[in-house]
């Protein structure tokens, strides 16, 4: 494995419907912003594959549309895969490309994502998304992904004392970051209050704890490190990417032991009976692989600035101690202590997250890479016109992306070289 | 000749852009396949669970083959009481199930059974962990995983 380095991103802003563009000319605009931060130096000329990834063909009512991405921004007849995996579709697509870069294969690719919600209503959208679960043993049910995130959610509460409050504190400060960021599709803030009586959808999950619809679209482009000196005035390495998996039916998650991070010991753990229904064991595989590639031996000191999955405010608690920010059981207090804050100690969704900026399936994993790589960067204030997102002396962030009921993760490491 | 003219045409939501609605529906024929005995026994109101005949690890909702040695697994009856092991209420939902809101799901667990069991929780005004929970069966079967619900067990 040869090292990998990013060189630009490009995101759309996230909306609840662009009726005026489709897909190929959403994605375009973002693969226009990232060639533009190159000042030309890289043409698509210069790219010799692409990944490209969207979440679900029934949003999109087109098979295939990854091949009418490929020929729209004039890749064509360059090789081309589409990348399909729930919530975590962008994610794996980062991934992909990164090794086909790694591997040798490319000395530089494309990573594009994109997803058009905005074609059906929220109640049709939900119950796409819940063809994501068993369907002959969950969909039938009430097919509602945050009814399946609620009962994680209450069973968090159960095992370690999690709060209501500890939930809608995630919330206020997700859309307090995001105020400040451009391209999120919510940018008011929000007070404790105003999330706590907003509507209940799934107890303990509300309108404002659980991220909405959205249209939007992203690019990465990756490259050796040759290419990389060539084409990129401020490169940022790939330092590590790992990813897990569970079981699709959380019903069939096992309580066995807690896989241990390098700063942990047996005895944190003698009780806890791991994953169950309240914990993510393909957080903490994805986690247990990128710190060991990335050589992080405490992601609390080693990692300076965090995107997390927050499609719900519970599930962002259940991800501090997944990759161990804090230890299982500890979540509700770190945010009540504000380390996840942006100007606490370990700053998570510094650009609003999922809740704030909005979740277009296949673009979101690549959009909290663009994210990292801009802190890493410290380009932040550049791009966001705005300085208040920028964490100060950011040498690793990373990037987690999450599908299903915690059926996929990856975690995505960049550092400044 | 002319291609014959339509009366119906699809309702345009907006003109520019132009947005019209497509409607496309489609019928399956799903399969229960190897999981089909589990359907069956829930039409003579017993529920089925998968024992794994090399490691017994025994699961709560049926698979053919265990998730952790590879062995076969066989049929067995689970009992028809457990404990809620964790719980919501939807207020809102996917399309076909909006209007049955608001209701509630949970999972369940059983004695001595490694898995857990994901159902309705009916005629219960406050779910809790830990409460007590029989298996119901509709009496008109719908031959889907909602022919069995849970409710308090007095
Ligand atoms: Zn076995």
């Amino acid at each position: 494995m040869r090292p990998v380095y990013m060189l630009a991103g490009g995101i759309t802003k996230f909306a609840k419907v662009h009726p005026d563009k489709d897909f190929r000319l959403m994605v375009k605009e973002a693969f226009d912003a990232a060639l533009g931060d190159l000042d030309g130096r890289l043409t698509p000329a210069d790219i010799e594959g692409s990944v490209i990834s969207y979440f679900s063909d029934h949003f999109t009512c087109q098979l295939k549309a990854g091949a009418m991405v490929q020929d729209f921004v004039g890749l064509c007849p360059k090789p081309h895969v589409r990348i399909e995996g729930g919530g975590a579709t962008g994610g794996l697509c980062f991934q992909s490309a990164v090794q086909a870069v790694a591997s040798g294969r490319f000395n530089v690719c494309a990573a594009m994502g994109f997803e058009t919600m905005s074609t059906v209503e929220t109640w049709k959208g939900n119950d796409f998304i819940a063809l994501a679960s068993d369907t002959h043993f969950d969909y039938p049910l009430g097919g509602f992904y945050t009814g399946y995130y609620a009962m994680m959610a209450v069973r968090h509460m159960h095992e370690f004392g999690t709060t209501e409050e500890q939930m809608a504190r995630v919330a206020v400060k997700n859309y307090g970051n995001a105020v400040h960021n451009p391209f999120a599709q919510h940018r008011h803030p929000a007070t404790l209050e105003e999330v706590m009586n907003s509507a209940m959808i799934a107890y303990p999950c509300r309108r404002m704890t659980t991220c909405v619809m959205s249209d939007g679209a992203a690019a990465v482009i990756l490259a050796s490190e040759e290419a990389a000196r060539k084409f990129c005035a401020n490169p940022i390495r790939v330092a590590g990417i790992g990813s897990g998996s569970d079981a699709m039916r959380m019903a069939d998650r096992p309580h066995a032991r807690v896989p241990l991070l390098p700063h942990e010991s047996e005895s944190d753990y003698r009780d806890l009976k791991y994953p169950g229904v309240h914990s993510f064991r393909a957080g903490r595989m994805a986690a247990m692989e990128a710190y060991r590639q990335a050589g992080i031996t405490d992601p609390r000191q080693d990692i300076q600035a965090w995107e997390l999955h927050d499609a719900y405010a519970s599930a962002e608690l259940q991800q501090y101690e997944d990759i161990g920010l804090c230890k299982y059981g500890e979540s509700g207090r770190f945010i009540e202590e504000g380390h996840p804050t942006i100007h606490g100690s370990n700053p998570v969704n510094p650009s609003g997250g999922l809740l704030a900026c909005g979740h277009p399936v296949g673009a979101t994993g690549l959009m909290q890479m663009v994210f990292c790589f801009w802190q890493c960067q410290q380009t932040i204030a550049r791009h966001f016109g705005d300085p208040f997102c920028q964490i100060q002396n950011v040498r690793r962030a990373a990037g987690y992306s999450h599908a299903g009921t915690g059926t996929y993760v990856t975690i995505s490491i960049l550092e400044k070289p | 000749m002319k291609l014959p003219e339509k009366t119906e045409g699809p309702w345009v939501t907006s003109f520019d852009p132009l947005t019209r609605q497509w409607t496309y529906t489609v019928t399956y024929n799903v399969s229960y396949a190897e999981d089909s005995p589990f359907f069956h026994a829930l039409g003579h109101n017993k529920l089925l669970g998968s024992e794994c005949q090399k490691c017994r690890y025994r699961y709560a909702t049926p698979r053919t083959v265990c998730m952790y040695c590879g062995g076969p697994t066989d049929w067995f009856e689970l009992p028809l009481e457990g404990r809620v092991h964790s719980w919501t209420t939807c207020h809102f939902s996917g399309e076909p199930y909006l209007s049955e809101c608001p209701f509630h799901l949970g999972l369940i667990e059983f004695d001595r059974v490694d898995t857990l069991f994901m159902t309705r929780l009916v005629g219960i005004e406050q779910p809790r962990i830990g409460m007590p929970v029989r298996a119901c069966f509709r009496r008109k079967k719908t031959w889907s995983v909602n022919d069995v619900y849970f409710v308090k067990k007095e």
